[in-house]
């Protein structure tokens, strides 16, 4: 991660990060626009992923099939993701073909349509996406689990939105949304791939120096002060199914805070290591981490696994369980908690921290091949800390202590900073078979 | 693209290395200088054919069951060893074949090779982690059979491949799985594992003749003289007659749809034309017209596209939508009405190129990574297609013409006698 980038910001505000990488005559072009769920007032939540697909119905200049066709036919590949913080566009396509990418994405920064008629198209179509999530135990479970560990802040809605909002919400709405928050100053452009870096950013100047810089207002979350938590919540969803899930959710630091990065390695030895990649690189397995041994070894649970997102503000750390046929939730549960308590009273080895992090750098190694993940990872961490976030990312995780592990998880994890919701199947079944 | 980019990227018989060894193992490997890593991966001729009948999901327990612990080491033992290091390695069945893939650091390449070879062959399948990795088949074949998409899939599959593995789910069923014995699985891997058509790809930070000669050194000693030979597989026939099956599951929400026939396998000659007429009606852009006409234009479903699945004694050509229930025949009416107009008339010229396009163009992409240059070189070896299959593929792509793809349409695409099938909430 030594390799250079040039970094500017324009006069309009936008920013821009390049990295030059030879190796195959591939380009990846992400714009990151500092949008999310966390962006939605009451009654508009799901607007940001909602917009993020209007965002591929059109522009005057770029009609919407015009603009499909265009990437597929090059043999690109593109797309976009919403998240609690953020929205991205990427494109990556042969190096010959990127001022296709650099055109439309500076033009649909203003000019996207929103024609009434595929607003009301799109409307079904995100309500299908949502049906389908609906099918998933584990999103119901999790829809619950969100919206209880938070009481005021927009993080307690699922990104794709609640569905009477869905239903109710205005072409208005979104354009207004789109036009408040699409503008160069709350976006960055992260480019890597077979380009000339200096040639590129003087591309970029001129598809960008007619865009001003537009007054951001002040962001809903900002507004929405999270108390602390009070206490812990315990709930239970009820549903088809024959299994059992459970997901314990404690209140994590925000990804600039300096506990994250002790955090991230208490998730690793609970759970296994996970990586920044985004595009290719696979995974470790879990099956020597703490909780494996304690839950599936042990036949109270028969997988498990762990999420820390990195965000702007506080946002969960998840884990979950999906519990042995032959054991009671409770039974399980007390078995996670014997772990925590594990790491509050034991000093974790150093051997442990250092194994956490030859994993990390090994996963850094495979992710780094993709031309795409390369260029995701230039913007990503710029969207809740700076890039340097990224840059020093090992070097945290590196400069983590026994003694820092065994505050952190006194002060963090403890009940009153949890939700523990599980999932309890009805065991109804249709048998498969017509009623 | 120019030509000596495309050369650089695209893995050709001058720059990958393939040598079959005395026992009967061939190795495929490619060097990638750029990389700090290595992917091995590759497959043995172990795969859910040879399940007994009421024994479904036989090679597949097995092939999950051989990081359970070997002579050497116990389960905690090997995974402490490849998560240590950073690696990965696993195994999965699939009809033919078992299947495994693994990465590593550079410097991690024998640790890799060594685990590879010891949990091929000298497994000892211990009868707790058995019973362990039992109770986790089952939760997940629990959590399968409420899956609204996969039980579309296994009705859909059954249908058109009846009396044949391939209409048969590889990880059995929970009954079945239930009943396979310890002793049953052992005897598997002793009957069905062996050198004898294995193939193992290594790409990454390795030179490809170091590469062959670690390959030896782990597996070229391993003999298996009585390895079971497959059995012969029955003829595939298309439905004579239509099939509409609906799959009730209580709670659910949303309906996946899946509707289609027989396609042809992977080696056949009509495998390309109706590989580029699939990406025009189903794939390209926002998955082709099925998706212009069931997402953008009708706003019905969030996915709707359509996919052919070549394999080697053949395939299934299917188009899959997930829809509100109320919305079902609505959408079925559509795709049947697109699939009409797909067999009635020949794609224009202009479809056509933008496919063509798209496939040649995607290839640096799809190639970029160790893990992807490994698939390619697995599929080439899989199917027999050749080491110098991608370097002649642009040329085989382009001389693809409309009346072909209708051609080759008609004779597999039969909405009359289709196999439509339906999961999720009650009909309406």
């Amino acid at each position: 991660m030594s390799d250079p980038t040039l970094k500017v910001q324009l006069s309009n505000g936008l920013t821009v990060h390049l990295k030059e990488i030879h190796t195959a005559p591939l380009i990846s072009h992400w714009i990151w626009y500092r949008v999310g769920s966390r962006d939605e007032p009451a009654g508009l939540t799901g607007v940001s992923h909602w917009v993020e697909h209007m965002q591929f119905k059109g522009t005057p200049r770029y009609p919407a099939t015009v603009l499909d066709r265009a990437i597929s036919r090059e043999g690109g590949m593109w797309n976009a993701f919403t998240y609690l913080d953020w929205t991205t566009y990427f494109e990556t396509l042969p190096a010959d073909k990127i001022s296709l990418a650099l055109e439309l994405e500076a033009d649909r920064m203003v000019n996207s349509l929103f024609d009434p008629e595929e607003v009301e198209s799109e409307r079904t179509v995100i309500l299908a996406e949502r049906e389908g999530h609906e099918n998933e135990p584990l999103f119901r479970l999790g829809e619950a689990v969100q919206t209880a560990s938070f009481r005021v802040h927009p993080y307690r809605h699922e990104i794709i939105g609640d569905k009477e909002d869905l239903r109710r919400m205005t072409r208005d709405d979104l354009y207004r949304h789109y036009r408040t928050y699409y503008n160069p100053n709350n976006a960055l452009i992260a480019m890597a791939g077979d380009f000339e870096a200096e040639a590129m950013l003087q591309r970029l100047q001129e598809l960008y120096a007619p865009l001003s810089a537009v007054p951001l207002p002040e962001r809903v979350a900002a507004a929405c002060v999270e108390p602390p938590p009070q206490g812990e919540q315990q709930l239970e969803v009820t549903g088809p199914g024959q299994t059992t899930y459970i997901q314990i959710s404690y209140r994590s630091p925000a990804a600039a805070h300096p506990d994250f990065a002790t955090f991230t390695i208490i998730d690793s030895l609970l759970t296994g290591p996970s990586s920044l990649n985004m595009f290719g690189g696979g995974g470790i397995s879990n099956k020597t981490s703490r909780l494996y041994r304690a839950l599936v070894d042990r036949e109270l649970a028969v997988s498990v696994g762990g999420s820390l997102q990195a965000t702007l503000d506080p946002f969960l750390y998840d884990t979950i369980i999906t519990v042995h046929p032959q054991r009671t939730p409770q039974e399980t549960l007390a078995a996670y908690d014997a772990q925590i308590r594990r790491l509050q009273e034991e000093w974790v080895s150093s051997d442990e921290i250092a194994r956490a992090i030859k994993q990390a750098r090994a996963l850094f190694a495979y992710g780094s091949e993709n031309i795409t993940n390369q260029a995701f990872w230039l913007g990503y961490a710029e969207m809740f800390a700076s890039y340097d976030w990224f840059t020093g990312y090992l070097e945290n995780l590196s400069r983590v202590t026994p003694d820092e592990i065994m505050r952190v998880a006194q002060t963090a994890f403890l009940a009153q900073n949890r939700v523990v919701g599980v999932y309890l199947p009805d065991r109804s079944d249709g048998g498969g078979k017509e009623p | 693209m120019n030509d000596s980019n495309y050369f650089r990227l695209v893995p050709g018989p001058d720059d990958t290395l393939r040598e079959t060894l005395p026992n009967g193992i061939t190795v495929l490997a490619r060097h990638n200088p750029e990389s700090l890593s290595v992917v091995v991966s590759g497959y043995l001729t172990a795969g859910s054919l040879f399940d007994p009948l009421d024994r479904l999901g036989l090679a597949h327990f097995t092939a999950l069951s051989l990081m359970r612990g070997t002579w050497q080491h116990d389960f905690q033992a090997i995974y402490d060893t490849l998560e240590s290091a950073g690696a990965s390695l696993g195994y999965a069945a699939s009809v033919h074949h078992v299947g495994f893939g693994g990465r590593a650091l550079a410097e991690d390449l024998p640790l890799l090779l060594s685990l590879l070879a010891e949990t091929l062959r000298s497994p000892v399948f211990p009868a707790e982690e058995i019973e362990r990795l039992r109770a986790q088949l089952l939760t997940g074949l629990a959590i399968r059979d409420q899956d609204t998409a996969d039980r579309a899939e296994m009705a859909f599959e059954e249908i058109i491949f009846p009396g044949h593995p391939y209409g048969r789910p590889t990880d059995g069923t929970q009954e079945s799985v239930a009943n396979i014995t310890r002793d049953e699985i052992e005897d598997f891997h002793r009957r069905c594992y062996g050198p004898n058509g294995m193939v193992i790809v290594v790409v990454g930070a390795v030179e490809e003749k170091e590469a062959l000669d670690m390959v030896v050194n782990a597996l070229g000693d391993w003999k298996h003289p009585a390895q079971a030979t497959p059995p012969p597989l029955p003829e595939l026939r298309p439905l004579e007659n239509p099939v509409r099956r609906h799959i009730f599951l209580p709670g659910k929400v949303q309906t996946d749809l899946i509707m289609g026939c027989l396609g042809p396998g992977r080696t056949s000659p009509d495998y390309l034309a109706a590989s580029l007429g699939n990406d025009i009606l189903g794939q390209f852009g926002m998955m082709g017209r099925i998706g212009e006409v069931v997402r953008e234009q009708e706003g019905l479903a969030y996915d709707a596209s359509a996919s052919l699945n070549g394999w080697i004694a053949g395939g299934s050509w299917e188009i899959s939508a997930g829809v509100h229930p109320e919305h079902l025949e609505r959408a079925i009416d559509l795709i049947l009405k697109e699939v009409r107009r797909f067999i009635a008339e020949p794609v224009t010229p202009e479809e056509l190129a933008d496919s063509q396009a798209s496939y040649i163009g995607r290839l640096p992409l799809t190639l970029e990574s160790n893990a992807g240059v490994a698939h390619a070189l697995l599929k080439l070896e899989r199917f027999q297609l050749g080491l110098d299959y991608y370097r002649k593929y642009p040329g085989m792509v382009k001389s693809v013409t409309p009346e072909q793809i209708l051609e080759v349409a008609r004779r597999y695409l039969q909405p009359e006698h289709f196999a439509i099938v339906s999961a999720g909430p009650a009909l309406e």
